[in-house]
């Protein structure tokens, strides 16, 4: 499904990404660990092709497309999601119409038919159900005066509307009490659980992972992938520090 | 500014940031629109400005209301190589005046708003909510005067201007002007430029949104409510359907 080959980037100029490579097949969740400033979010934003994220060497080849020549709007609606791990405000555009824009813009490039307004809604409704989330908050204009922990929520109900086959998910639980944590992690196994569907799950801590069981976790450091190994590998992190994890 | 005027300079306050050349061209103007809204009465009018692209338009309104009326101007101002509309209202004891207005410019275009609005008497108010968009290499300018007689006691008397550019070489001009006569008396202003947000651009494109699409939307939320209050339902959405194509159009 994600390809990733000896991916260089820079942010404003600087070297972040220094040669990462990862593969993602269809039907894995991976996570990716790591300490602060490791290059995490850059990586997530690379792949989003955010702006002043550049990508100056190496490959990208998602679905069998190449990633990084695709505008933002053009990977969206190839199948990717980014769960952002700040979800930014949106003044004076509720997210129902924000979403149902953006869905049906995905749809049009897919070639598919529009949603009606009641037919979008239904999926809204259900959607937000599965992650807890109040519908009149989706009438409320996007993340506006949202908590941190309603952002995470609904991002990930973002993702339920849009159905991608690919979800990098950026600290999505960071902001999450015990009980968002659940609720969130019941939501992204729903959504994402599938053969025909991956998720990158970026994380600081091991306690989404009992939540949302990865094939595989990776530990960047320094731009690269420095380790990977299963499961385990999250608990060892958790039990020895990063240091002391990379060192062995 | 009657037809008699001599043209404007630059050294005359009220076109320091105007298109003299496309005024020249349409030189000399026409009176005024002059009305007087009735002591007590209520009224509405709504104005739409959206001559074709090589056209000068200068639009002048002196407007009295008397005590106790109120007078609610919409204005949408979007057309023309240089789209200048004034207002020039006196406010009788306990009149109120209400302006709000979208200025819309790309090309070369400039667009302005011109108001003096003058509290003869006290107890009158006034509010004015102004937002600009230029593109290109437009210009959008509000210049707003509020003059307090000597004894207008209780004024109260708010200006919002809020501008956006989505090009460097597009420009907004703001220039508030208080002459103050009275000592109880409430003038608020605010002005603000800015850009749109690059990160909720690319957020909205993260979701499959297109750049174009994305851009139209965050400019309609800027000037989202503007129209919301007209009476008439029907010129409503005339208003917001010309700003939305306006804003598609912008590029
Ligand atoms: N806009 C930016 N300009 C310059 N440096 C940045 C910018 N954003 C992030 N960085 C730097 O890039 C590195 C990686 O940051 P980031 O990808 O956010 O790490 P992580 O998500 O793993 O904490 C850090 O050294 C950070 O300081
Ligand atoms: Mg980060």
């Amino acid at each position: 499904m994600l390809v990733i080959s000896d991916l260089r980037s820079e942010v404003d100029g600087k070297a972040i990404l220094k040669g990462l490579s990862l593969t993602l097949n269809a039907g894995e969740v991976h996570a990716i660990m790591g300490p602060n400033g490791a290059g995490k979010s850059t990586l997530a934003y690379t792949l989003g092709g955010r702006p002043n994220y550049e990508p100056t060497g190496g490959s990208v080849d998602f679905l069998g497309q190449d990633l990084l020549e695709m505008a933002p709007h053009e990977r969206a609606a190839a199948g990717l999601f980014l769960g952002f791990q700040y979800p930014v405000e949106i003044p004076g555009i509720s997210n129902v119409q924000f979403l149902r824009e953006a869905l049906n813009s995905q749809r049009k490039a897919r070639g598919e038919e529009p949603l009606s307004a009641a037919d979008f809604l239904r999926l809204a409704r259900e959607k937000a159900g599965l992650l807890g989330m109040d519908m009149d908050m989706l009438k409320r204009p996007v993340n506006v005066g949202f908590s941190g922990g309603e952002k995470k929520r609904a991002e990930m109900v973002q993702m339920g509307i849009l159905d991608p086959k690919l979800a990098i998910l950026d600290e999505t639980d960071s902001g999450l009490d015990i009980d968002a944590l659940k609720t969130v992690g019941a939501g992204i196994n729903s959504i994402m659980r599938a053969p025909d569907k991956a998720v990158l799950l970026i994380t600081h801590y091991q306690r989404l992972l009992d939540y949302v069981q990865p094939d595989f976790v990776h530990i960047l450091a320094d731009g690269r992938i420095v380790k990977s190994g299963g499961p385990e590998l999250a608990l060892a992190l958790e039990r020895e520090g990063y240091a002391e994890v990379i060192a062995a | 500014m009657s037809a008699l005027a001599p043209l404007p300079t630059r050294r005359d306050e009220a076109w320091r940031y105007s298109d003299l050349d496309a005024a020249a061209r349409t030189w000399p103007i026409d009176e005024p629109d002059r009305f007087v809204v009735a002591p007590g009465e209520q009224r509405a009018i709504s104005l739409l400005q959206d001559a074709g692209p090589a056209e000068t338009v200068i639009r002048d309104h002196r407007i009295e209301i008397g005590a106790g009326g109120t007078l609610s101007v919409h204005l949408l101002d979007v057309g023309g190589a240089l789209g200048r509309v004034t207002f020039d209202v006196t406010l009788a004891e306990g009149a109120h005046f209400e302006l709000k207005a979208a200025l819309i410019g790309g090309g070369e275009q400039t667009i302005e708003l011109v108001t003096t609005v003058t509290h003869a008497e006290p107890n009158a108010t006034s509010a004015q909510t102004v937002r600009a968009i230029a593109a290109g290499k437009a210009t959008t300018s509000y210049l707003g005067q509020i003059r307090v007689a000597r004894g207008a006691q209780k004024t109260d008397a708010a200006q919002s201007f809020k501008a956006m550019l989505l090009d460097r070489t597009a420009t907004a001009n703001a220039k508030p002007e208080l002459e103050i006569f009275a000592d109880d008396v409430k003038c608020a202003h605010g002005a603000s430029v800015g850009e749109l947000d690059k990160a909720a651009l690319f957020y909205m494109a993260s979701r499959g949104l297109d750049p174009a699409r994305a851009r139209a939307l965050m400019l309609q939320a800027f000037i989202a409510g503007l129209f919301d209050d007209m009476a008439d339902e029907g010129e409503r959405d005339r208003f917001d359907a010309i700003a939305l194509a306006k804003l598609e159009a912008l590029g």
